[in-house]
């Protein structure tokens, strides 16, 4: 029952980290229709920003907390930035373009920010910093749910609520739901629709940001290469939970990492990604708007 | 003449990227023996370079619009020079004889090594041909297109392996399996809508990857297959040199047998419905056009050829292993298609001719060559959307009416 | 009165709780030309939709009979293709051409559910294969011609005029070999010279054994056109009869002047 249990957390945690990605991806996909190939190299950008702030200032002996903040801070900031930027440089000049184009210059950010990430940093694996300290409350339960586990639970949580207030409730929450429903009408009405882009891809990037900050402190260790497994990952949970639809991609998620997590502990770790892409697949055969996608109606 | 506020805007373009690239290129931490590596001369470098590339494009920009302002009634009348020679049966049928000559030749003028790459690239030739039917003409986005180039190379390595079986045997078995895989999954996959057609077949990619990854019993793993039989030629074994050439007349025979099939699908029934289908599905049915099943024969001939391609490359480098065919491979092969012009057979050839022997070549450049690459694209797309040369199928039919609408009402 | 070639029963559509077709009984004969009316929003178009196969319908029975042979079959629940095969064609309210073929090509499109070659045909371009092409380019042609838009082949569909486009998506429906064609608004956006010319190409099709079924708003071209003409509003069938009938049907003109309707 343990070891059931065990898995059940890890498969949260793990569809945890799957959704703070997977968000971005349908935020993104939502608004624009565009599958954004490099998100999975934000996040990874984010993971590497939060690894070098942190060890820097562990070097100078900054205190542990102090060091969680700034690094959060710092990779949330960058992230955004590499997002924004990524946004204004490779697809805002195609967006009357037919309707590849922009998915291969995404595939082509992508490859770019992979390889310049090897070239300025390196091809090793680093290890990462536990900036998660072991809680001694923790201490009972700590065979089967780790105390970064469960920081990640909280932080998952917390950060979806704020986003669903975000988008829910605020002006630029409400404006990004009209552009995704109609970008025309939503131009006719005064809104500022390459504002809300923006305001997208950068939302979306810190959110992939912290992401990538609790799973390298989880895992203990990043290299380059990390975003693109991820980002397909994510990619997968938010078309499986249906693409453009919020609650769908942390839905989708936590599915996604829950089977991969009980795959992984009862039958085989090697087939562990396979399990995760046959799941897609039949999902998407039996219902192919995903789980909480909406059906399209056809208008003719 | 170059105006001040685009001087001023490029100067925030370069502090931005200097911000920008400050924790990736600057600092660089050894968490081992914790130290810091400040590198501020990378920060310059980030700041001048983004100062004079955002000039630069600028620059490109303004030249555009002038030029389109100038140019906007003539551009209709004269078509680009590429699409004229394209359709002038006159210059084409040389140029496509010279170029066959010269492919011919190649080996005899060119290293071995160079022959090589020469074969490499052909291959992608076809690859991207075969993806163009799929993508290009009937418009299905598909990237998991490696796992039939991966299921061929395997059906020949396996087959080769367990029961000796030659490559001309298996060449058409490759295929067909590959086609029949392409059956398989696109049946059910079929019917969904373009981006979730997209992921899984990424996924479906995947899948064969991992399997052929992981299941050693059966495909020995990431270790892979070696010493797989070079075809032979009328029953004889060949020297090394030799082999290569072979294979090298044997990727060109493959290269104009497929652009002979790709064009003749195209201008066909079935091409017209693919290429109506891209355009309107609903339209489609409403025409009789059995949506499904058009886009499986599609799907399954891009596998087939993707199938023939794989077996070749098995018999070309006498090993395979599942680092072949990961999802950058995939990607590429996309690009190929997009790169050229979607739809285009000739736009094919030059992507594929350009993203194969550029990389080839940006040896020199060797480890930035993949940083290239991915800039490249980026650019590529924002410059020029369309492709390098835009399709020109239905030049070739129009005037075949013209003349048989004459010769009828006269 | 001989069997008809199309009989619609209980035909009900719904959307979510919305009932956009709600129990509708229609029947057209042999070389009829009858219109389908009602205000904006009244399901005429959904109603479409059911009968040639783009929606399913929630419930009711569609059955086509074929004038030539007389086979009788149930149409409900098959895929558009089946349906155009069966012989009942149709045009879009909203233009739904292939933009960027040719006119030609955009016929010849209509013509593939006529004619076999698949693959193999393709690449070796057989004796057979050979002759069906020229048969596909020779009856689209011919087609063309017979809507008037024989100057224009070599167009392509996206450059031509509104009206032109309207004529082509005809053409192209006509090239399935419908005996019962479906025009849903095929008058819109036409100017008076060119609706003329809309009435007469109508009846010329008409002539020609197809028959027809057309949603219009364009009163002046149904009153002169129909033979019989039925009524919806609210998804359901307000009225049926010839022209002049339901010119005097009182829930008829309740139902165009906007009365009270709960009436």
């Amino acid at each position: 029952m343990d070891y059931f249990i065990e898995l059940f957390f890890g498969g949260l945690t793990r569809g945890s980290i799957y959704a703070l990605i997977a968000l971005g991806y349908t935020m993104v996909y939502g608004i624009i229709g565009l599958i954004n190939f490099a998100h999975g190299e934000i996040y990874m950008i984010g993971a590497f920003t939060a690894f070098i702030v942190a060890t820097v200032l562990s070097i100078y002996g900054f205190p542990a907390l102090a060091i969680i903040i700034i690094a959060g801070l710092a990779a949330a900031v960058w992230s955004s930035s590499y997002g924004y930027t990524v946004e204004k440089v490779a697809y805002r000049p195609l967006r009357k373009a037919p309707r590849l184009a922009p998915l291969i210059s995404a595939i082509g950010m992508s490859i770019f920010l992979q390889n310049y990430v090897l070239l300025a940093q390196t091809s090793d694996f680093l290890p990462f910093p536990a900036l998660i300290p072991e809680f001694a409350f923790m201490e009972p339960v700590a065979h089967i749910v780790g105390s970064s586990d469960l920081v990640i639970l909280v932080t998952t949580a917390v950060v979806m609520i704020g986003l669903t207030f975000l988008i829910k409730f605020t002006k630029i929450g409400k404006a990004m739901r009209a552009t995704a429903q109609d970008k025309t009408m939503a131009v006719l009405v005064g809104i500022n629709v390459d504002r809300v882009i923006s305001a997208t891809f950068i939302i979306g990037s810190a959110l992939a940001a912290i992401g990538g900050l609790l799973i390298a402190s989880h895992i203990g260790q990043i290299n380059f290469y990390i975003g693109f497994i991820a980002g397909i990952k994510a990619f997968t949970a938010a078309v499986l939970g249906g693409i453009g639809s919020i609650p769908g991609a942390v839905l989708g998620s936590l599915v996604l990492g829950l089977t991969e997590s009980f795959a992984t502990g009862y039958v085989s770790s090697d087939y562990e990604d396979v399990f995760a892409f046959s799941l897609l697949v039949l999902i998407l055969i039996f219902k192919p708007s995903g789980l909480l996608g909406k059906a399209e109606t056809k208008k003719v | 003449m170059f105006p001040v506020k685009e001087l001023k805007r490029s100067a925030l373009i370069s502090l931005w990227f200097a911000f920008l690239t400050f924790p990736i290129m600057v600092i660089k931490v050894n968490p081992i023996e914790r130290t810091v590596d400040w590198r501020w001369d990378n920060m310059y470098f980030v700041a001048i370079g983004s100062f004079v590339i955002s000039i630069l494009s600028k620059v490109y920009l303004i030249r555009k619009e002038r030029r389109s302002g100038r140019k906007k009634i003539s551009r209709a009348l004269t078509e680009p020079f590429m699409q004229r020679i394209l359709r002038e049966p006159r210059f084409l049928y040389p140029l496509s004889l010279a170029i066959l000559v010269f492919a011919i030749a190649f080996p005899y003028f060119f290293s071995t090594y160079q022959t090589n790459i020469m074969t490499t690239a052909l291959m992608y030739v076809v690859l991207g041909l075969g993806l163009n039917i799929v993508v290009g003409v009937a418009g299905l986005l598909d990237l998991g297109y490696v796992a039939f180039y991966a299921v061929g190379a395997y059906s020949y390595a396996l087959l080769n392996m367990h029961f000796n079986m030659g490559f001309w045997t298996v060449l058409p078995i490759g295929g067909l399996f590959a086609a029949f895989l392409g059956v398989l999954l696109g049946f059910p996959v079929l019917r969904l809508r373009g981006d979730y057609l997209a992921i899984v077949t990424l996924g479906f990619g995947e899948i064969i990857r991992l399997i052929l990854e992981n299941w050693n019993d059966f495909s020995q793993g990431p270790s892979g297959i070696a010493n797989i039989s070079r075809p032979s030629f009328f029953g004889m074994e060949m020297s090394f040199d030799g082999g290569i050439t072979y294979i090298y007349y044997l990727v060109v025979a493959l290269v104009v047998f497929t652009i002979f099939v790709v064009n003749r699908l195209q201008n066909s029934r079935l091409g017209r419905a693919w290429l109506a289908l891209r355009e309107d599905e609903i339209a489609c049915q409403a025409m009789g056009i059995d949506k499904t099943k058009t886009k499986l024969i599609a799907f399954s001939l891009g596998a087939f050829w993707a199938g023939l391609v794989g077996v070749i490359f098995a018999a070309k480098t006498t090993f395979v292993n599942p680092a072949s065919f990961t999802f950058l491979e995939s990607a590429i092969i996309l690009s190929i298609v997009v790169l050229g012009g979607m739809g285009s057979i000739v736009g094919v050839i030059f992507g594929a001719l350009i993203l194969i022997l550029m990389p080839e070549y940006l040896r020199a450049l060797s480890e930035y060559r993949m940083l290239a690459f991915g800039g490249i694209l980026v650019v590529m797309m924002v410059f020029k959307p369309d492709g390098i040369i835009s399709n020109v199928r239905r030049s070739y039919r129009f005037k075949k009416h013209i003349s048989h609408q004459t010769s009828d009402q006269s | 009165m001989s069997k008809a070639i199309l009989k619609v029963t209980g035909l009900t559509k719904n959307f979510g709780g919305i009932k956009a077709v709600d129990n509708v009984d229609l029947d057209i004969q042999q070389g009829e030309i009858v219109a389908l009316i009602g205000p904006n929003g009244a399901g005429k178009t959904t109603f479409f939709n059911c009968l040639t196969g783009i929606y399913s319908p929630s419930s009711g029975d569609i059955m086509l009979c074929n004038p030539k042979n007389g086979n009788e079959i149930t149409v409900n629940g098959m895929k558009p293709n089946k349906i155009t095969e069966k012989g009942m064609a149709r045009t879009f309210q909203n233009i739904r051409l292939f933009p960027t073929m040719s006119v030609l090509e955009n016929v010849m499109i209509g013509r593939h559910c006529r004619t076999k070659s698949l693959i193999f045909g393709a690449i070796f371009r057989n004796p057979a294969t050979r002759r069906e092409e020229e048969e596909i380019i020779e009856t689209s042609y011919g087609i063309l011609k017979k809507v008037g838009l024989h100057k224009e082949v070599n167009e392509e569909a996206r450059n031509l005029s509104y009206g032109a486009q309207r004529r082509l998506e005809i053409a192209r429906a006509l090239a399935t070999e419908p005996f019962l064609l479906l025009l849903d608004e095929p008058a819109a956006g036409m100017n008076p010279k060119e609706t003329e010319a809309l009435v007469s190409l109508i009846r010329k099709i008409c002539s020609e054994g197809h028959s027809i079924l057309l949603i219009e708003h364009d009163m002046k071209l149904v009153m002169s056109l129909s033979d019989r003409i039925f009524v919806m509003d609210y998804g359901k069938k307000i009225a049926q009869g010839t022209p002049e009938e339901v010119r005097s049907n009182p829930a008829v003109i309740k139902a165009y002047l906007g009365e009270d309707v709960d009436a």
